[in-house]
């Protein structure tokens, strides 16, 4: 069970992809088990592998954890990426919980329904500009330091990093008004284990669009 | 700053209701501001008092925290409710996360649209019955034990009560298959701290009905 966490999913992004960038920023080889075929993930159920039948599903340390949070804040503990002490990880787990509400409107403006997608897009737009990425300059303004808490590496650095690539994928033009985040999103990018992760050919997902998305959802039978 | 949390949200359930109950068990009085107009709520956020101008909010030894899940963290951690380890506190976190989703599924269909109500409603009642009990009752079945984890009170143990006493609100029956989750539900209603947030006049609060929600909406614009 010393062995490398074996991640179970899809060949996408999804709700694993915050897995993938929190173990390769920790430093730590993972392998993948892609879910296929609706029976590939009909026999995880059946193989009770799924707690509540979902994925993303992580088998470490003995154990096979659903939940994506609960699957990254036992990484984050264990790799020490979760702050000194229980203020600390209070404001992590703060502005991480915003950082992935942003993550998964962003996220399920692909599965949106074209009548839906110009309203929603214009509003995850909003809520990035006026929301998320005003709170996060502010905060590294109010401390000046080069980590979001503590004057070093934690979680929420990967997860503001992850989230600020989408939302230049988005629309670049939204982090025009902040450069703080965007040398914050430099200063990430450049550590050694996260420059890793951004080469081709690493473990990281690239962008489905709507066309593959329609696919998959054909085959395993998603509403 | 050692004084009593205080809670600022509307005078409903909502995404407050969880932090209302793990305080509660813990046996920590709370204070609660509730939001009563827009302008209550427009001045907590340009006091810089909403991290993502969003509530709920809770002033804590000298946080403004918000977020639910950062929220209950922090006071299972403060109050010895998130296990005795990493391993415990990841199957906590996991426990805890499939009710949340379960939690939220049952509060929405009080906000659901008539016409998608039926089938909401439909979904959330297999989804109860045929994931979420299930799973729990095989936890309970695996270890024997009173507590969901560690063989001692945490946080998952609190969450499920409350879970289940909505499930039993929205349709008492869901429950009849599941006697350990039954025993548990009595157990649990039974600890000192959680009879007395059971009992009238506790900080507890009831469901809203259609019409509530339809005019705070009017009165929030949400």
């Amino acid at each position: 069970m010393a062995g490398k966490p074996v991640l179970h999913y899809f060949n996408a992004r999804g709700r694993m992809e915050c897995i993938r960038w929190l173990l390769a920023a920790a430093g730590v080889e993972f392998e993948e088990k892609f879910i296929q075929s609706p029976e590939d993930l009909e026999k995880l159920k059946k193989d009770g592998n799924l707690m509540f039948d979902q994925v993303p599903m992580v088998e470490i340390d003995g154990m096979k954890l659903a939940q994506t949070r609960a699957i990254l804040n036992y990484i984050a503990t264990k790799y020490d990426l979760y702050g000194k002490d229980m203020k600390e990880r209070a404001l992590i787990d703060m502005y991480s919980e915003g950082i992935l509400d942003l993550t998964e409107m962003i996220g399920q403006l692909v599965l949106c329904p074209p009548d839906q997608r110009e309203a929603k897009t214009a509003l995850a737009k909003d809520r990035t500009k006026n929301r998320y990425l005003p709170a996060f300059e502010k905060v590294l303004k109010s401390h000046g330091q080069d980590y979001l808490v503590g004057n070093r590496l934690t979680r929420v650095d990967i997860h503001l990093l992850e989230v600020l690539l989408y939302v230049e994928e988005f629309d670049a033009s939204l982090l025009t008004p902040f450069p703080l985040l965007k040398a914050f999103k430099s200063r990430i990018s450049s550590l050694p284990n996260v420059k890793k992760f951004l080469q081709p050919g690493s473990q990281r997902k690239p962008p489905m669009d709507a066309k593959q998305i329609q696919e998959a959802r054909k085959a395993f039978k998603i509403q």
